[in-house]
């Protein structure tokens, strides 16, 4: 069966067509869904890709947050659908609620842009489906804002909950516990601020974004969100 | 009524601010070595009309609440001053 994806484009958005590469390579159909669309149109899975949504005025994701299909996202993201946030993306879920905690400027002050080793640190994710906890990934960051944070009681949750997705091995820009990406308490939702499309082509450094990515289309075509919820 | 508003925003207590403690770095290495707790947050302004400063102050926080600030890791300010 075909998974079939929508990606969202905001304005700034830079990295929906890598995602799209990368999905269709593993035998995704995906749409790009414009930020003024108000439906997602019958798909299996949503991903919101990295960039700089509305400029990043004000906060990272907090305009864009507000855009008409954000309302038809979180719908889908209520129902169980697969969602999936990478960098900027995650940056929006954040900002909408969809997920615990906020993104904000790196400790070191420095835009990041190398490969970092990842731990995954949860298999109770639409992203880890098919990982073990402690399988390490090496994927490219490429932020100014991926200090991931929350408070100490936000953070035992977190963890009480197996939220806790990935965790970076050398800890690159302060997160809270070395995080480098957290799942809604179901797992159907999930923000990573590394970009597992940029790992997926032979010509890219790594591939183990390949694996990440074909956990999300399976688990969306397994997963489907209920129709009855959709929309209630 | 007229109002100007103003927003001061900063980070909450046990949220790092990386760019505060560099610029505090900064002033010690220009002789300024008295400064302590430097913090960089951000301002925003606006006019608004509302019927009085109560309600003026109600719709601010409103914004506040739903967009200026995000409370998971920002507090917020409003001074509400009549214009002239």
């Amino acid at each position: 069966m075909t998974a079939r994806i929508a990606i969202i484009s905001f304005p700034g958005s830079n990295c929906e067509y890598d995602v799209a590469e990368a999905l269709g390579a593993l035998g995704a159909e995906c749409t790009i869904v414009f930020h003024d669309a108000t439906e997602l149109g019958g798909v299996d899975g949503v991903v919101i890709p990295g960039g700089f949504a509305h400029g990043d005025y004000l906060r990272c994701g907090a305009i864009a947050r507000f855009s008409p299909i954000m309302s038809a996202v979180t719908d889908f993201a209520n129902a169980g659908g697969a969602v999936l946030g990478i960098c900027n993306g995650f940056q929006v879920l954040t900002e909408a609620g969809l997920l615990p905690g906020a993104l904000q400027r790196n400790a070191g002050l420095r835009f990041l842009c190398e490969p970092a080793v990842l731990e995954v640190a949860s298999s109770n994710s639409n992203l880890t489906a098919k990982c073990a906890r402690g399988d390490r990934v090496v994927l490219p960051i490429n932020h100014g804002e991926g200090n991931y944070y929350c408070d100490a009681a936000t953070l035992a949750e977190l963890e009480e909950n197996d939220q806790v997705v990935l965790r970076y091995l050398h800890n690159p820009n302060g997160s809270v516990s070395n995080i480098a990406g957290v799942s809604n308490r179901r797992g159907n939702v999930v923000g990573l601020m590394p970009h597992p499309e940029r790992a997926a082509a032979a010509l890219a450094t790594s591939t183990d974004g390949r694996v990440l990515l074909d956990s999300f289309l399976s688990w969306a075509l397994t997963n489907a969100a209920s129709p009855t919820m959709i929309g209630a | 009524m007229n109002f100007d508003i103003t927003v001061e925003i900063r980070g909450v207590d046990g949220v790092a601010d990386p760019e505060g403690r560099t610029i505090e770095r900064a002033l010690g290495s220009l002789g300024f070595g008295g400064a302590s707790q430097v913090h960089v947050g951000k301002t925003i302004t606006f006019a608004l009309v509302a019927d009085d400063a109560t309600v003026a102050k109600a719709t601010a926080t409103q914004m506040c609440e739903r967009l200026l600030a995000n409370p998971v890791i920002e507090r917020y300010e409003i001074t509400v001053t009549l214009r002239p």
